[in-house]
């Protein structure tokens, strides 16, 4: 479904990936895994059509999307992808409700619509009771918890999570994962997990190792 | 003798009979190796010569199985001391993997990387069982991932360093 063929990337100086090739089926969880700078960020933002590689190909459905012009590129990012990040990245003068419905709105949904679906996503990752709060008054795992919900309510093929627990002690985090997992197997969404924490991976189906911006000898793809 | 205390633990509820102390013991130790009925049997014959347990019913037509032990007061005080003593912290690094690596230093490499596929395998067998298992399997599992993970770590750190003295 995703798939990634001898990518590259250096910023100035800096080889950050190195001939990374992947595939990425279709409801499938990867962790891409390795110490800080391996280049876990570029190849995720590569894969979600953040960052653009200078080689290599990234297709999605067998349709090239790395050299698609940006309006193309933004338009397939809010329909295809979710992005969570590790600081969940919400919009702190909103509610819980309406930052989640913000995906919706920017897609051309009514507002009554993405509000009725924003509610059922927050329902299905067990932070109702959040709703109707501004999201600079959660704690960290409500708001990673909203994030996710912000992430699926387009329906993404994939989604995409920046080391989502790197700032949750490890029962935060696992709510958060135990959230996360269970949403995308539920809708048959792919996850790509990027994470320096091997308790964190092991939510996955599998992982790819990064070190030193290329995937890790002697580990299965 | 820690399975002698963790009997000892569980006699303090009521008298038990073996048959019933080693269903309890796998189901409390969730992870932990199965208690053989040998053992179990050959622990509470030592907790009664020691005066910590006692037999308090025998049925006369039954084998052993049908022997009653019950928590003696000198068995209540060593229960006590033993939970509130602090294990002392290993002395001496002693693991199959170590030695490893301690015998094939730099050259390790490819085992380690293969090492820490197998303990990846295992962490998500675990994730997965902690998802619907009772609270008991849940602290087993969180014990052996952080263990499992510590493991992790350290092969990382190796790597590190071989590489860098492979590099020089
Ligand atoms: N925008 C950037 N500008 C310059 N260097 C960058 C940039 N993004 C990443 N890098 C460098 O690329 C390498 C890989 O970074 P990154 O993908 O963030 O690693 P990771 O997420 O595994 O920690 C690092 O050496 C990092 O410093
Ligand atoms: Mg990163």
């Amino acid at each position: 479904m995703l798939e990634a063929r001898g990518l590259g990337k250096s910023f100035g100086q800096t080889r950050a990936l190195t001939d990374v090739s992947l595939t990425i089926a279709e409801g499938e969880l990867v962790a891409i895994t390795g110490p800080s700078g391996a280049g876990k960020s570029t190849l995720l933002n590569c894969l979600a059509g953040v960052v653009r590689p200078e080689s290599g190909e990234v297709v999605l459905d067998g349709r090239r999307i790395d050299t698609l012009p940006e309006a193309d590129l933004t338009k397939l990012r809010r329909e295809s992808f979710g992005i969570v990040f590790q600081f969940g990245e919400l919009v702190p003068e909103l509610t819980a409700a309406e930052n989640v419905a913000l995906p919706m709105l920017f897609n051309r949904h009514g507002r009554q619509e993405a509000m009725t679906v924003a509610a059922q996503w927050l329902a299905r990752l067990e932070v109702s009771d959040c709703a109707d709060r501004r999201t600079g008054e959660l704690s960290g795992g409500q708001r990673q918890r909203v994030a996710v919900a912000r992430a699926l309510v387009t329906g993404p093929r994939v989604i995409f999570a920046d080391e989502p627990t790197g700032a949750l002690d490890t029962i935060g985090g696992e709510q958060v994962m135990n959230a996360l997992i269970g949403a995308a197997r539920g809708s048959r969404t792919a996850v790509v997990l990027v994470t320096h924490d091997n308790r964190v991976a092991a939510y996955a189906d599998r992982e790819i190792a990064l070190r030193d911006g290329a995937v890790l000898a002697g580990v299965r793809r | 003798m820690t399975t002698g205390h963790v009997l000892l633990g569980l006699l303090v509820e009521r008298p038990k009979h073996g048959y019933e102390l080693k269903k309890e013991h796998d189901h409390r130790l969730a992870g932990a190796k199965p208690l053989a009925y040998g053992q179990v049997y050959a622990t509470l014959q030592r907790l009664e010569r020691d005066g910590l347990a006692e037999v308090v019913e025998t049925q006369q037509e039954g084998g052993p199985e049908r022997t009653l032990y019950a928590i003696t007061d000198n068995g209540q005080a060593e229960l006590e001391r033993w939970l509130n003593t602090v294990e002392p912290s290993a002395p001496y690094v002693s693991s199959p993997l170590f030695a490893r690596v301690a015998v094939a230093g730099n050259a390790a490499d490819g085992y380690l990387v293969r090492q820490r596929e197998a303990h990846l395998a295992r962490m998500r067998e675990l994730t997965a069982e902690k998802a619907s298992g009772a609270p008991a399997q849940v602290l087993a599992a969180d014990y052996a991932l952080q263990h499992l993970d510590a493991d992790l770590r350290w092969i990382e750190t190796a790597l590190a360093r071989m590489k860098e003295h492979n590099n020089a």
